[in-house]
């Protein structure tokens, strides 16, 4: 213990002083001078989602989904190698997320298509071969480092992608964090149309452009006969007349011709006639030529412009187009239409996404909860100060200065710190209030019982203090225990309050033994006073 | 020299005495609880754990519960848990998470809209918690608890000894059983808040307990001959003022959570003021004359020596 009254005065005026210093821009907000935001810390306490409003998603990334897809692709470009090197094969397919299966009419074939295996292939591993019926079936499986490769690279690409849309939607200090393996927590403060951000962020945006199968009868294909090569696909026709819209079914031949990946930019035009929106594409070099070929090779047919397996819309090839643009007309609204446009410039996302868990809070429900902290705050700060000093007297007056100390440590804290404070977090500091006067109350009542017993008051204080110190540090270290699993296990509201009992547990054992001590010092040894009033 | 004195200091209540009495009063809370968990069917468990969305939504117009669940009729959620929540406020509560981007709380909206009005109602609250999620909510709470109890049974154990960790945290789980079993009784939602809540209690009880141990500690020091539980009760009777100061000082900035906090903290300070009561008897009650019952089990080999 540091015997001079001085130097320990100095500490709590240094403390002090800190604590007030983060407080500042809080507590000023506009009226901050310039210099000091040029220089010197500037941020405000950070407010929860709960108090200042907004939404809070935890997403998941369907990676077994990548991985299929991309399994799928590979067992396409297998295919397509064997019938180039004329390799004979029955039949192939994705079996399982991980495993493609071949069936070969004989041996010879099979043999042959082990050497590309190994040679163009070397991802792949044979799981397992089998003969029936004269068959050779081969199942042949990604390597497990592979695949784990895949799905961190479509965690990967997702949080990009999510970063980029949430980007250009325009929302101050969004968060976006990456959590174990598959999971996004997204984090958007004061956001108006939850709705709209959640269609943003979720959206797969996946656009292909497919030909129409116009070789084939819709009719019959809706009966059930599917053509080979081809699928039903939906689109949605508005009738502009009584505004409804309807579903109209195509059938689509089910190669993709080209991507969304090779876009260099989306944007929003308007469109002449009706002065409705439509999504301009402009592609990128390799983009453009493919399409000049695409179209040169189709003129006359039909291109479907197809997004996360819905069509937009399915115009006619008039001519071979080499400028490398497109356009997405539609049944748009100006606000989906803008949010087309950003998805389809941010990228598809490599995997569909899943909403786990949702929170959104109003900005006025914030707003309420943030006028009910501080009354409930306040209310119960009067309490407590005005029963120690009806109980304690002057005593109590020096507890609570400990007390406003406390509060003032523990915003400065959440400051500096740049803590979230939320609404379990401010019912945290309420209950810190309270908790904090007492190692107070536990000192002053063995103050009492020494001067019970008759002992001067330097005497009373000095023993009261030794005495009640190893109970006050026992039980707050417990307490502090207890916090710190909240801490560790908690999740959103269960954290936040946690912060704060932390905070104001650690900062209580500064203000409410070392603080008040130098008070009762000071009166004892330099104005030798020989009453103490508790 | 005059104090302001609740409890006077030469105040000798035998409490170990008590002890027969006051482990019957507990043993009968406990079964209450289970009797009332066994009762309903298991707690009722908000959303964070049972997986389901809610949604609050304030009414800028007159409305009744009913017409609300005519509107929801198409939506398939008419008989969902519809309550009043503040004067102008309802909380709905539908069981199971939808993970479609268009979500439900968009339809209640234009549902709401097209019964009551346009800007009729306005959306305040929504929360989905999806089944994974929910499993993993709860999976952390137990951890959390449970491992909050093992963390304060090595450092009671450590500063103490063992029997008196032991003491500690019977009465802490004491006080667990006994608030869940008022969330219980009263059928109160149990959610993540109330974990916090329960966390906190342990956190209050066991601070309390602690100073109480300190005492019998410090006195037990003192005068090795006395019987441990003439010692014990001394200590309950010294610390006893302060016992009740800080609950009390603890009661208030409660009350003031419960009155003022508004409707989304009401439970929690609910959860507070039942576990701080039954903290405050437990620490008395409980945790100090186990123990003694420890003790004539099991005497310390310190006490034996004398």
């Amino acid at each position: 213990m540091i015997k001079s009254i001085g130097i320990r005065a100095l500490i709590v005026l240094a403390v002090c002083l800190v604590a007030l210093f983060y407080l500042t821009p809080s507590v000023m907000t506009d009226r901050l001078p310039p210099f000091w935001k040029n220089n010197l810390p500037a941020d405000k306490i950070h407010l929860g989602l709960d108090l200042q409003g907004g939404m809070h998603l935890v997403l998941e990334v369907q990676t077994d989904k990548a991985l299929e897809g991309t399994i799928e692709r590979m067992a396409n470009d297998i295919k397509e190698t064997m019938m180039e090197k004329k390799i004979r094969f029955r039949g192939i397919a994705r079996t399982q997320k991980d495993s493609i299966t071949v069936e070969f009419p004989d041996h010879p074939a099979r043999e042959a298509f082990e050497k590309i295996l190994k040679d163009n292939y070397p991802d792949f591993e044979p799981a397992s071969a089998s003969q029936r019926d004269g068959k050779e079936i081969v199942q042949i499986k990604l390597k497990a480092k592979r695949a784990q490769d895949i799905k961190k690279l479509a965690m990967e690409q997702g949080l990009e992608t999510i970063r980029n849309r949430v980007d250009q939607f325009g929302i101050t200090e969004p968060e976006i964090i990456p959590q174990g393996e598959d999971r996004i927590i997204v984090q958007l403060p004061g956001i108006r149309d939850p709705g709209r951000a959640k269609n943003l962020i979720g959206k797969t945006a996946l656009l292909e452009f497919k030909l129409l199968d116009e070789e084939h009868s819709l009719e019959e294909a809706m009966r059930g006969n599917i053509p080979e090569g081809s699928i039903i696909a939906y689109g949605t026709h508005l009738d502009r007349e009584s505004g409804r819209r309807t579903q109209v079914p195509y059938l689509v031949k089910n190669k993709t011709l080209m991507t969304g990946a090779s876009l260099e930019t989306a944007k929003v035009s308007i469109a002449d006639r009706f002065g409705e929106p439509y999504v301009s594409l402009k592609f990128n070099a390799q983009g453009a030529q493919d399409f000049d070929r695409i179209t040169a090779e189709n003129v006359k047919k039909r291109l479907a412009i197809v997004l996360d397996g819905v069509i937009h819309s399915a115009p006619v090839i008039q001519e071979r187009i080499s400028g490398g643009n497109a356009q997405i007309t539609g049944t748009f609204t100006m606000d989906e239409a803008k949010d087309l446009a950003i998805v389809l410039r941010a990228g598809a996302l490599p995997a569909p996404v899943t909403i786990l868990e949702e929170r959104t809070v109003g900005p006025s429900l914030g707003q309420d909860s943030i006028d009910k902290g501080i009354w409930s705050t306040i209310a119960g700060l009067m309490l407590v100060i005005l029963f120690m000093m009806i109980y304690y007297k002057i005593s109590g007056l020096v507890a609570n200065l400990a007390l406003i100390l406390n509060i003032i440590i523990i915003f400065g804290t959440l400051a500096a710190f740049r803590a979230t404070l939320t609404l379990p977090g401010i019912a945290g500091i309420v209950l810190g209030i309270g908790m904090a006067v007492d190692a107070n109350i536990l000192i002053l009542e063995r103050i009492r019982e020494e001067i019970r017993g008759g002992k001067s008051p330097r005497a009373s204080v000095e023993a009261g203090y030794t005495k009640a110190f190893l109970a006050i540090f026992d039980s707050n270290l417990t307490t502090l225990i207890a916090a710190l699993f909240l801490f560790g296990f908690g999740t959103g509201p269960v954290k936040g309050f946690a912060v704060t009992l932390t905070i104001g547990l650690i900062a209580n054992m500064f203000t409410a033994v070392f603080v008040t001590r130098i008070i009762y010092d000071y009166f004892i040894w330099n104005r030798k006073i020989q009453t103490i009033s508790v | 020299m005059a104090f302001v004195e609740f409890i006077k200091p030469d105040i000798n209540i035998d409490f170990v005495g008590k002890m027969k009495l006051a482990f019957s009063i507990s043993m009968a809370m406990i079964i209450i609880t289970f009797a009332s968990i066994a009762w309903h069917g298991g707690l009722n468990y908000g959303i964070d754990f049972a997986g389901g969305t809610l949604i609050q939504v304030k009414f800028n117009v007159p409305f009744t519960i009913d017409k609300i669940r005519e509107a929801f009729q198409p939506l398939g959620i008419e008989n969902s848990i519809i309550q009043q929540f503040g004067p102008q406020e309802i909380v709905v509560r539908v069981g199971e998470g939808t993970t479609d981007l268009k979500s439900l709380s968009g339809k209640v909206e234009e549902k709401l809209n097209n019964t009551f009005g346009q800007n009729a109602v306005e959306m305040r609250r929504v929360e989905m918690v999806g089944p994974k999620v929910g499993k993993d909510l709860t999976k952390k709470a137990l951890l959390a608890i449970f491992f909050s109890w093992i963390g304060i049974l090595i450092y009671v154990g450590f500063r103490f000894e063992f029997r008196y960790a032991a003491g500690g945290i019977l009465a802490l789980i004491h006080d667990t059983i006994i608030t869940i079993g008022a969330f219980s009784l009263l059928n109160k939602e149990f959610d993540l808040t109330i974990v916090a809540a329960l966390l906190t209690i342990i956190g209050y009880s066991i601070n309390d307990t602690v100073v109480i141990f300190d005492r019998i500690r410090e006195n037990a020091r003192k005068n090795i001959k006395k019987p441990l539980a003439e010692t014990i009760n001394d200590s309950i009777n010294q610390t006893l003022s302060r016992t009740i100061l800080t609950a009390f000082t603890v009661f208030l900035v409660l009350l003031s959570l419960f009155f003022f906090g508004g409707p989304v903290i009401h439970d929690f300070a609910f959860a507070l003021i039942v576990g701080v009561i039954v903290g405050a008897y437990s620490t008395v009650f409980i945790a100090s004359p186990f123990v003694l019952v420890w003790d004539k089990w099991m005497p310390s080999k310190f006490r034996r020596k004398k």
